[in-house]
């Protein structure tokens, strides 16, 4: 009696396994990737949306022997939208993973979303101070930076270069304020002036220019993403500051220069931006993907687009690690952590906040042999650089 | 002490940015004047503008011949949308005017966007005005200086129209009484084409110009044209005077709130809260103009209507 008991449970239980053993492997994986691809700002995702293209080229549309779809949403550059399209991705399509995400703003809106719904966020671009430091997650992971780094960089090529007295614009919103206090904490020379500028509306930049010319410094550092690049570029040309040197971050960049070229604006020739990556990036991964993306799209990738790839390649790390059974979180997480993927800037790893402890480069705007505009490494600025939030996050480093 | 150099010079760049701004303004105030219709789709055809300007010049490789184009180009296209659309909007409220041209925003912003793609367009100058001219060791962008010469041959233009011809006649009556003018047996509605078309090509012309500075863009018109909102405010509704008066006030106030604001906080709170403070501040300014002009003078500083 008791035997045939012990049978009938074993069985019963077997019965229950059996389905849940065979839906282990997920029969597709959904990756929800917020970014803007209307307005001004459509660029930028339309870049993202074909690296992530790029990358899915790479894998073949499979991660683990598992098909995968990527769902594309529009923020439009509004963090409100951007969460209602974030929990439209988790409720409604039911996504396994969520990434993407250009804007700080954005993605401060989106996290809690993500992090209640128990699932990964690889953020691909938004590099904003908060969840760095007080607002990190064991489930957020980025394949970016953090924006002070990056301005950070610059100020030691400034120190470096001898620039004694820097002017300072750049828009007045979150991240331009974290550029500026950026380069101000490594800048040891002397800052003549700063403007910040409304954002993003005002594209007028004579009042500004005038002042940065009147001060008579060395050189003018600025941070103008978007379609604001190109109106300074050329109403710095106009205002007769191009003997000035102009070191930028996060502004002169595969995105701009085609349309600056377009513009002719000669100045922006030989000027500096500091940044983690470029598209002559001497990695075997880089160049495959460089090469892939202008057979493709007939231009060179962004940075934006370099993140994008590598969120796509770091998810596909962590899902062959897991055998393609997406439920095994902690085997995800600790796959992550590893960050043992191809990454189009050489190997790297993450700090305690899950950012990447990289390397940071100098970059030139040159003609390239064909005579189209794109940035050079010049030289290496940062070994293994670590964001300065790191310290503010409780997460320990246990890998 | 502010240094009389860079003074002159932000002078200067008011100037332009007011020049800027009345063209823009001159449309506008009289299609909303004589017509008494809001039309928020100006900025629609500023874009317009902008967008043929720099097209055909990136094809011809000649600026002025973008700008011959975008002129009547958009010029067409207004009068399109008079008697398609806006006609029949007259005698709407203006809640439903409004709701009407807004729709007309998003639908151009689309088609931009179809038609020349997401990124915008760059125009490019010729080399020669790309440069700045130098006035009493001060570098003034040879570009500004022509818009600010445009912008006064069209003020110029616009005055002898409205002031000594018969047209002007008839658009300074429709402006102050529009029943008596149709009920002396003017074809009104002729009056309103014509208005609503020379409003388009002001606009066009204002976008062409912007183009080689701010480059064109999605979206470009709805920036400028809350600016330019306060402009006809400030000027009187209809007021083409007004609008001159009010764009250069608007122009000069910006430009220097932005210049000197920061210094002059920092005179008495500490230089971090004078740096954020003073850009959120200085765009205050022309808003806080245009609340003591309601106040004081709810008509505007000239007020066109007089009945």
């Amino acid at each position: 009696m008791k035997k045939t008991f012990i049978l009938g449970v074993s069985a019963l239980a077997l019965t229950l396994a059996a389905p849940q053993a065979m839906a282990a492997k997920a029969k597709e994986i959904k990756i929800g990737f917020v970014t803007t691809l209307s307005g001004g700002a459509g660029v930028i995702g339309k870049d993202m949306r074909n690296s992530v293209q790029i990358a899915l080229d790479h894998l073949g549309n499979k991660m683990g022997g598992v098909p995968v779809k990527v769902l594309f949403e529009d923020d439009q550059v509004k963090p409100e939208v951007g969460k209602q399209k974030t929990e439209k991705l988790l409720y409604k399509d039911k996504v396994d993973i969520i990434s993407g995400f250009i804007w700080s703003h954005v993605v401060l809106a989106s996290r809690n979303s993500v992090v209640k719904a128990g699932k990964f966020l690889i953020i691909s671009n938004a590099g904003t101070s908060k969840i760095a430091g007080r607002l990190c997650h064991k489930n957020i992971f980025s394949t970016s930076w953090q924006n002070d780094q990056v301005p950070m960089a610059m100020g030691e090529v400034l120190n470096k270069r001898g620039v004694k007295s820097l002017y300072i614009i750049a828009p007045n919103y979150a991240a331009g304020r974290d550029m500026v206090a950026g380069v101000e904490r490594t800048f040891k020379g002397k800052i003549l002036g700063k403007d910040l500028t409304k954002w993003p509306t005002q594209l007028d930049f004579s009042a500004e220019l005038a002042k940065a010319r009147a001060s008579k410094a060395d050189g003018v550092f600025i941070f103008y993403p978007g379609r604001a690049t190109n109106a300074f570029m050329r109403q710095y040309a106009q205002a007769g500051l191009t003997k000035t040197p102009l070191y930028s971050v996060f502004s002169v960049d595969s995105l701009s220069l085609p349309k600056l070229q377009q513009a002719k604006l000669t100045n922006v020739l030989g000027t500096y931006s500091t940044q983690f990556w470029a598209p002559d990036l001497d990695t075997p991964v880089n160049k495959k993907f460089v090469a892939d993306y202008r057979k493709k799209f007939g231009s060179y990738p962004s940075h934006y687009g370099a993140q994008s790839y590598d969120s796509i390649m770091l998810i596909d790390s962590a899902v062959r690690a897991a055998g393609g059974d997406l439920k095994k979180m902690d085997t995800m997480r600790a796959a992550f952590r590893k960050a043992d993927y191809g990454s189009v800037r050489g190997k790297y790893v993450y700090g305690n906040n899950h950012f990447p402890i990289q390397d940071f480069y100098l970059r030139k705007v040159i003609a390239d042999a064909d005579g189209k505009w794109t940035t050079k490494i010049e030289q290496k600025v940062y070994t293994n650089h670590q964001d300065v939030y790191a310290s503010k996050c409780k997460m320990k480093k246990t890998w | 002490m502010v240094d009389p150099h860079l003074l002159f010079e932000q002078l200067f760049n008011g100037v332009q940015y007011g020049i800027l701004l009345f063209l823009l303004a001159a449309g506008l105030t009289l299609v909303f004047g004589i017509m008494d219709m809001m039309n928020l789709a100006h900025g629609s055809l500023y874009m317009l503008g902008a967008y043929i300007a720099a097209t055909v010049s990136l094809v011809t490789d000649s600026f002025l011949l973008g700008i011959a184009v975008a002129l009547p180009a958009t010029l067409v296209v207004g009068i399109f949308l008079e008697v398609v659309i806006l006609r029949k909007l007259y005698d709407r409220g203006h809640l439903d005017q409004v709701l009407a041209t807004f729709g007309m925003i998003l639908f151009f912003n689309e088609l931009v966007r179809l038609i020349w793609g997401p990124a915008g367009i760059e125009v490019p100058l010729p080399s020669i005005l790309n440069q700045s001219l130098t006035l009493f060791s001060i570098p003034l962008p040879l570009y500004r200086i022509l818009v600010i010469g445009v912008g006064l041959a069209v003020a110029g233009f616009l005055y002898v129209l409205v002031v000594k011809t018969k047209v002007g006649m008839l658009i300074r009556a429709g402006a102050s009484n529009r029943e008596m003018v149709g009920a002396l047996g003017i074809d009104i509605k002729k009056i309103f084409t014509l208005v609503f078309g020379l409003g388009a090509a002001l606009a066009a012309l204002a976008g062409a110009m912007a183009g080689p500075i701010f480059a064109a863009t999605i979206g470009m018109g709805e920036n400028i044209l809350i600016q330019v909102l306060v402009v006809i405010v400030i000027g009187g509704i209809g007021s083409i005077r007004g609008a001159f008066v009010g764009s250069l006030l608007i122009g000069v106030i910006e430009i220097m709130g932005r210049s000197f604001l920061g210094d002059f906080f920092k005179l008495f709170l500490p230089d971090n809260a004078a740096e954020t403070a003073a850009p959120a501040a200085a765009s205050m300014l022309i808003y806080i103009l245009m609340a003591g002009v309601l106040f004081f003078r709810p008509q505007g500083l000239f007020p066109a209507r007089s009945g």
